[in-house]
């Protein structure tokens, strides 16, 4: 758990990067730091670590103040990923995963073994991977390297600085669901920093809208999209937040509360999609198709019943933005 | 080319001896430097008070002309009864080598990449644990560079080193202008070339040894 207790941060010569912040990262949880940038949200990331002092406030680390801890065994104890990856070159893939360890003087066996488990988790070969170097990997996976390396020493706490933004669009979005699944293993309790609306309402368990080193609104996805609390709020998330809000929302959530409509045999050539897609990419393949419907699927691909864009937008209004589906047309 | 043939046979022995006096003397000199300049380099990094002082210090050392240099420390060293030979020259070439030693130490250690410090010190690394697991090794090419241009730079200034009776391969070209003796000469410059281009060649092949592997290409 990770604890922000008017936490505040002044630059030499007057400038706040962070100011008063008060909020806390619930045990096995992802708080997602949203906002512009120049918001100060990667200045507080790194003052969790002690990488930026504090000015003013405390930040509370498993019930400790992280001014009282020694700063080196601090970060030892907290995960760290950032964008660029940060892979050492001139040390191979075991010797960056095993960095940590390492320096906690870990044996060589309890190394090999963490390594091989780590490697699995993430799908590569350990054996392959072992003496190769973080040149000779592609993009997406160093930057999975990254992210192990930060899980190496089985740290409580991670902080992640924009770990998928240098990342194209395909591989990030797999890297992030991978990332999910991995975490539903470890519940690591992580500080996830990112400028991207979509990634964080993935991500995120709650997140924080930052905006000049204040915070803007602390909460859920789906509260901050469906309740905005002030006009900054509102034009961040942009007109679209209601098609945004869909992510969250799977077929099944749909079926569940309103309902599936019967789908027409008569129709040829008719896409299906799997129940636990979420709403959003249901959405899409209804506009890219001429059919008004999708046929649903469940896991064995047994047909459920189908999807309209009627039935989303019904959907939308009434679930998503707690009003009476029947005050709207259509 | 007959005359070249008669000349070598008489003198090859003589430029060999001296060849070996002039690696003597520029190999002593580099390995002082490089005991005084690397670690030096390397502290100036954690401190950018000194090292805006140091660097400037250094520049002004390689702008002095070099037998001005050699000049200075004859009054110098004779208060130690050293004033011409050996000791002059190996101290004035060290204070060459400075330079080149020290910048780009200073210099390949202050551009690895922000990213790759803020990693190390991200993860928990002391500085001493950063300067020798990260920094050092990813600057090497960096720091060897500055090396061989050292050497390559102390080779040809130790020539001068004849001027103060220190010896090496600026006695022949030294005599063969007062003689008017072009072999003289001619033998003296190729020599010197030879030793330089060797030196660097030795130097490139240790550097390419110790560059770690996953950033040698």
């Amino acid at each position: 758990m990770i604890t922000f207790d008017h936490t505040t941060k002044t630059y030499e010569g007057g400038v706040t990067a962070v100011n008063n912040v008060d909020f806390t990262v619930e045990e096995g949880s992802i708080v997602v730091l949203l906002g512009p940038s120049g918001c100060g949200k990667t200045t507080l990331l790194r003052m969790v670590n002690r990488l930026e002092s504090i000015t003013d406030g405390r930040i509370i680390i498993d019930g400790q103040n992280s001014m009282e801890l020694n700063q080196i065994e601090l970060r030892r104890k907290i995960g760290y990923v950032i964008q660029s990856n940060g892979l050492f070159p001139n040390m191979t893939i075991e010797e960056n995963v095993m960095i940590v360890p390492d320096l906690l003087g870990w044996s060589k066996k309890e190394k090999r073994d963490r390594f091989h488990t780590l490697m699995e988790l993430i799908g590569l070969n350990p054996k392959e991977y072992r003496k190769r170097y973080p040149h000779e990997l592609s993009g997406g996976q160093q930057q999975r390297i990254g992210v192990v390396r930060a899980l190496a020493a089985d740290p409580p706490v991670m902080l992640m600085d924009e770990p998928f933004g240098a990342l194209d669009p395909i591989i990030r979005e797999k890297i992030q669901e991978e990332f999910l699944q991995i975490q539903r293993e470890v519940k690591k309790t992580i500080l996830f920093v990112s400028h991207d609306i979509d990634e964080a309402i993935k991500m995120a368990d709650k997140i924080v809208l930052l905006r000049g080193g204040e915070i803007m609104q602390f909460d859920t996805p789906s509260e901050m999209l469906a309740h905005p609390k002030n006009d900054f709020v509102v034009q961040f998330f942009g007109k679209d937040r209601a098609i945004r809000s869909l992510s969250l929302h799977t077929v099944k959530d749909l079926q569940d509360n309103i309902g599936l409509v019967d789908f027409d045999e008569t129709i040829h050539d008719t896409k299906t999609i799997n129940i636990n897609q979420d709403l959003r990419n249901t959405l899409s393949m209804l506009m890219n198709q001429e059919a008004d419907q999708v046929i649903v699927t469940d896991n064995n691909d047994h047909k459920l019943g189908a999807v309209t864009i009627d039935l989303v937008q019904k959907y939308l209004h009434f679930e998503i933005k707690g009003k009476p589906a029947a005050s709207q047309k259509g | 080319m007959q005359e070249w043939i008669r000349f070598l046979d008489v003198n090859a022995p003589r430029i060999l001896q001296l060849t070996i006096e002039h690696a003597m003397l520029v190999g002593l000199a580099i390995i002082v430097a490089l005991i005084i300049g690397v670690p030096l380099g390397i502290y100036l990094t954690t401190n950018e008070y000194l090292a805006g002082t140091v660097l400037q210090v250094a520049s002004i050392t390689l702008t002095i002309p070099s037998i001005a240099l050699f000049g200075v420390m004859i009054p110098v060293f004779s208060m130690i009864n050293q004033g011409i030979g050996f000791v002059p020259a190996f101290v004035a070439l060290v204070l060459y080598s400075q330079l080149p030693i020290i910048r780009n130490t200073y210099t390949a250690i202050k551009n690895v990449s922000p990213e790759m410090r803020d990693a190390a010190v991200g993860v928990g690394m002391k500085t001493y644990q950063r300067l020798l697991r990260v920094e050092i090794p990813n600057a090497l090419p960096v720091i060897m560079a500055g090396i061989r241009t050292a050497v390559v730079l102390n080779i040809g200034i130790g020539v001068i080193a004849a001027y103060i009776g220190a010896g090496g391969l600026g006695v022949l070209i030294t005599q063969g202008i007062s003689r008017g003796d072009n072999y003289l000469i001619i033998s003296g410059s190729l020599a010197v070339a030879f030793l330089a281009m060797i030196a660097d060649g030795i130097l490139l092949l240790i550097q390419k040894r110790y560059t770690p592997k996953g950033i040698a290409n």
